[in-house]
């Protein structure tokens, strides 16, 4: 089985202050540390673990400048067999320039399984699998928690609200996009990511892709980001962590709880 | 006259309750700026959704065949995208839901409008739409424009709009036959399955002490575990939690897992993505400890501290086992 799953970059921003650039059109980003996006994580785990099960050949391909080879990198030392950069230039790709360049990518590869994360964790879109799968006239699920491939068909359960999920079967190749939890990804050691630094990583440029100019137009213009309004809030309580647990004791008990 | 478009999402015969907050949207919007509200209801008998639906918008246009029991995706981007390439809604309003997130980029590929996903709020200026989207995990919002065109598609995040009451609408209801459809479809529905269901329901919890991310090492929730039983309150948590296996699925809270209605919800480590907020509407009130001062988790709590849920854990234990 040829499986291709497409990864991203991103600055890891949990429990990190954040501040605008000068422009206010995105976060100041010198001082962050980048990570594979963490639906993404799962994704190449995903991919790796149907290769180690029933065989086949993982590729993993970002959209990104040469510093992103990082997380191709990881995805190597986790068992991909193959990496590639689609070198964007000056383009600045939203996500539907990221669906188009990547399919166009996808598109030239052996492809039974493609798989992307739901969504990445620096603008939260959730349409690049969705947009890839059109383009590439690809069934598609997304919020995908479970695959079970046979026989040209994949068994999935797709996570939906409410704690429910459906459960459906779906006819191969189709573009799934991955829900955490889905697996626990495997542990990469820094030994595992130096020696992946060895293999060849395939470099294309987005110029050199032929795709008509309307497919890399953005579809959204940001126009401003800014902080969330700070009108509202918690009364943010104060002291030592005996005071802080007093006080939250006595709000407990007042609410009508006894403890 | 211009229209908005609400896809009305169902599951089980029931109207999702995101259905009824977009079109609270969208006739806030049309009473504005002089629009139409139309809704594009895709099912199998189709009488009570469509009764549920009258009085909220100008006209329902239901597809009522067999084939549209259970959401099916394939047939659904076919129907929709013929349907919004006929009127040429200004407007197409989806839940950003699992089912619009394979849905949403099919119809913005098939028609060829620009798609916004998972947004909290819209603006319509001359005639041309804005929204609002959070991003960077919801610690940054962001207005972003759509490049020009004739219409655009816009996934709405659940709950950031209030679900509307009845309107004043004479809602007509257009029944159109179901276009041929392709033979068989790649996606085949196989049924529900309950993932929630377990030994302990955290629905029913007075008090819940809630962990998150924060929480850091595995070992430690055993930790929080104890503190709750000394509290008599019940243990639950935010999905990172669950993803790493470190407790099962129906100690969950979240649009995902379960919603929840304690008198006191106390949130340790939960940095509050949306997701996780949606699920605890409901609580009394809410007590967050979480060691990043601008956690989004901070505004929609009554109190907080800035501190390391460790400490805090273990001065609780102290105090309350010290009465």
């Amino acid at each position: 089985m040829n499986i291709i799953v497409c990864v991203k970059n991103v600055p890891f921003t949990q429990e990190v202050d954040l501040a605008l650039d000068a422009s206010r059109q995105d976060i100041r980003k010198d001082n962050l540390v980048y990570v594979i996006n963490e639906w993404d994580n799962y994704a190449i785990e995903e991919a790796i673990r149907i290769k180690e099960q029933s065989g086949g050949h993982v590729t993993a391909v970002t959209l990104g400048k040469e510093a992103d080879e990082e997380v191709l990198r990881r995805c190597l030392a986790m068992g991909a067999d193959e990496a590639i950069r689609i070198e964007p230039g000056n383009l600045k790709p939203d996500a539907s320039m990221t669906a188009a360049m990547l399919a166009e990518v996808v598109k030239t590869l052996p492809h039974d399984l493609v798989l992307t994360g739901v969504q990445s964790d620096d603008f939260n879109n959730g349409i690049t699998g969705g947009l890839m799968a059109e383009r590439l006239g690809l069934a598609h699920a997304a919020v995908v928690n479970s695959i079970k491939p046979s026989d040209g068909k994949a068994q999935i359960t797709i996570e939906l609200e409410g704690g429910q999920d459906e459960m459906s079967r779906i006819d191969l190749p189709a573009l799934f996009a991955i829900q955490t939890g889905i697996n626990e990804p495997r542990y990469v050691s820094i030994m595992g990511i130096r020696k992946a630094a060895k293999k060849e990583i395939k470099v294309i440029q987005a110029e050199a892709l032929g795709l008509p100019a309307a497919d890399l137009q953005p579809d959204l213009i940001m126009e401003e980001i800014f902080m969330p309004p700070e009108t509202e809030g918690a009364e943010m309580l104060q002291g030592d962590a005996g005071s802080l647990a007093d006080q939250i004791v006595r709000i407990i008990r007042e609410k009508g709880v006894s403890l | 006259m211009a229209e908005i478009l609400v896809v009305a999402e169902h599951r089980n015969n029931e109207l999702r309750e995101i259905t009824l907050q977009m079109l609270n949207k969208a006739s806030d919007l049309g009473r504005k700026n002089n629009c139409e509200v139309s809704v594009a209801l895709l099912g199998n008998n189709t009488d009570k959704l469509i009764n549920d639906l009258k009085d909220r918008a100008d006209r329902v246009i239901v597809y009522n065949d067999q084939r549209l029991q259970n959401f099916n995706p394939d047939d659904y981007k076919e129907i929709l995208a013929t349907l919004i390439n006929e009127r040429k809604p200004l407007i197409t309003l989806m839940g950003h839901t699992p089912w619009s997130l394979d849905l949403a980029p099919a119809l913005a590929f098939r028609t060829g409008y620009p798609l916004a996903t998972d947004c909290v709020d819209i603006l319509l200026d001359s005639g041309k739409p804005k929204v609002v989207r959070q991003v960077y995990s919801g610690k940054i919002f962001s207005r972003m424009a759509f490049r020009e065109a004739s219409g655009y598609l816009i996934t709405v995040r659940g709950g950031a709009f209030p679900s509307s009451k009845s309107f004043d609408y004479q809602t007509e209801i257009i029944q159109v036959a179901m276009p041929t459809m392709a033979a068989t479809s790649r996606r085949e529905f196989i049924g529900y399955q309950d993932t929630c269901k377990g030994e302990v329901d955290i629905t029913q919890a007075e008090l819940l002490v809630s962990v998150g991310r924060g929480i850091g090492e595995e070992d430690n929730i055993e930790y929080v575990k104890e503190l709750a039983g000394i509290m008599g309150g019940t243990l639950s948590c935010s999905r990172p939690i669950v993803d790493k296996k470190w407790l099962p699925k129906y100690h969950q809270v979240g649009t995902s897992g379960k919603s929840v209605k304690p008198k006191v919800y106390l949130a340790l480590g939960i940095s509050g993505a949306f997701q996780h907020v949606a699920g605890i509407s409901g609580a009394g009130t809410v007590i967050a400890v979480n060691k990043d001062k601008k956690a989004p988790i901070f505004r929609v709590a009554q109190y907080g501290a800035v501190a390391d849920l460790l400490n805090i854990v273990a001065a609780l234990k102290g105090k309350v086992q010290g009465k």
